[in-house]
């Protein structure tokens, strides 16, 4: 994927600023950067939800509102519908004329199997994130955004949806994981952006980000010290 | 002109020793008023959906539309199907008027806006909690408004209810296109209207007793589809 120069505005105020960066095939791209940065809006336009103000997005040669299908999104706050827990999975299937007969192995990989009949707006976060998780899965993404999928759940939760990420990444899923949890970015990812007031203030691999940032911005932020 | 208490006596006996013609009226009246809100529905639902996700030119004023229907007078509307069923009328060759079929059209023309627009309500509401999931599904707008539809199911049962409740306790439209004639247009409301004229107050308070008991059904009945749809988090 490559991000050129793309300028996103609301009314006169810039939110992105000119983000330029490339995407490699494969891998896990961690997303970090302080509240507002524009993490979220980020994930929005490379998946084709909105549409920059200037600039220009491109996955190969295709547009995201192109690619947008073989896409999927892991919202922070998952939105479920009103239904049970197997019927969302059921509804997403059938959606896009995928065998219905895929739900239960989908709801066993993220543990929700004995849940399956419950109404899926009574499940806890952790669960209805995993439930989440399932859903985007079932879609066979080639590439799976994911925008802090395990803010405010418990670590054993936090590991499990790792777990089902890792794992779909090393079926060769791309991700983009937007994450305010340091010790998860170096679990995951292969390389981190850092986004700072809506620019990219350093893109580095994993191992040389938290080793040796080059940006004052991410030392700061690493070492705990707020960037506003 | 019986005593009140003479009148109710009457009343309960008339009531429960299931009365023939009393019975008719009944049933002619829950006929007329559930087929016109199932029909109502059938319209105001797809109309609500389309209003509550398109986005066009003019969607503002078929809003302010929509809502001004809402509060049409049933007199008024008698008014309009009457001067359209009767025979000088441009459908007056169907001879309609003063059939069951006549109330049951203009129940549709009163309760289809209400049931437009406050569907519409419930599914914008719905669906500004989905729209962002959906686009990322890649949906068909068929897909996104069927799902709203049943997402909604139980928001819409007691706006459908709504609707009932306020066609089956109608009586100036009806009174209108339908006569209240005897054995063949005679609804509940129309009777204790003529009833009560007549000075017959037993049979008008069965009637109302009647339909004050359908209001409470159709009450309890909301009440009791919030509960369950509230306990399982589908509202
Ligand atoms: N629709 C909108 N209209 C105006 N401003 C918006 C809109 N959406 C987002 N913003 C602004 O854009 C900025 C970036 O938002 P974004 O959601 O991308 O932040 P973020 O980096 O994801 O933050 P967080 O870590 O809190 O999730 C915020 O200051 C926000 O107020
Ligand atoms: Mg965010």
């Amino acid at each position: 994927m490559r991000m050129q120069d793309v300028v996103l505005r609301f009314d006169a105020d810039a939110v992105l600023k000119g983000v330029t960066m490339d995407l490699d095939v494969q891998g896990c791209t961690v997303i970090m950067g302080p509240n507002g940065a524009g993490k979220s809006l980020l994930l929005k336009l490379m998946h084709g939800l909105m549409a920059p103000t200037s600039g220009q997005i491109m996955w190969g040669a295709k547009a995201p509102s192109d690619v947008m299908s073989r896409q999927a999104l892991v919202l922070q706050k998952p939105v479920l519908l009103r239904r049970s827990v197997a019927a969302n999975i059921d509804f997403v299937l059938k959606a896009r004329g995928k065998d219905i007969g895929l739900r239960d192995g989908l709801l066993e990989h993220v543990g929700l199997l004995h849940k399956a009949t419950q109404p899926a707006r009574l499940l806890s976060g952790g669960e209805a994130q995993r439930l989440s998780l399932a859903r985007a899965l079932a879609t066979e993404p080639e590439v799976l955004f994911l925008d802090e999928p395990t803010a405010s759940l418990d670590p054993a939760s936090v590991l499990a949806i790792e777990r089902i990420v890792s794992d779909a990444r090393s079926r060769g899923v791309r991700i983009v994981w937007v994450t305010h949890d340091i010790g998860q970015a170096r679990r995951m990812a292969d390389d981190v952006v850092f986004l700072q007031a809506g620019q990219v203030a350093e893109h580095s691999a994993a191992a040389a980000f938290f080793s040796e940032p080059r940006s004052q911005a991410a030392r700061d932020y690493l070492d705990g010290r707020i960037v506003f | 002109m019986q005593s009140i208490g003479d009148a109710l006596g009457l009343a309960f006996a008339l009531v429960f020793s299931g009365d023939p013609d009393l019975l008719e009226i009944v049933l002619l009246s829950l006929r007329v008023s559930l087929t016109a809100t199932a029909l109502a529905c059938l319209i105001g639902f797809p109309i609500g959906a389309l209003v509550a996700i398109g986005r066009f030119p003019g969607r503002n004023a078929v809003l302010v539309f929509m809502n001004a229907l809402m509060g049409l007078p049933p007199v008024v509307v008698g008014l309009m199907v009457y001067l359209h069923l009767s025979r000088s009328g441009p459908l007056g060759f169907l001879g309609l008027l003063y059939t069951p079929t006549a109330m049951i059209i203009a129940q549709i023309i009163l309760i289809a806006p209400i049931v437009a627009a406050l569907s519409r309500q419930v599914l914008e509401d719905l669906h500004s909690e989905y729209a962002e999931q959906f686009r990322s599904l890649c949906l068909t707008r068929l897909q996104t408004v069927q799902a709203l539809l049943w997402d909604a199911r139980y928001s819409l049962l007691t706006v459908g209810l709504a609707g009932f409740g306020r066609a089956v306790a109608e009586v100036g439209a009806v009174i209108i296109v339908g006569g209240n004639i005897d054995h063949l247009t005679r609804v509940m409301t129309t009777a204790i209207a003529l009833e009560t004229s007549k000075g017959d107050l037993a049979l008008a308070l069965a009637l109302g007793i009647i339909l004050l008991v359908i209001a409470l059904g159709v009450n309890a009945a909301v009440q009791s589809v919030r509960m369950t749809a509230t306990r399982q988090a589908y509202v």
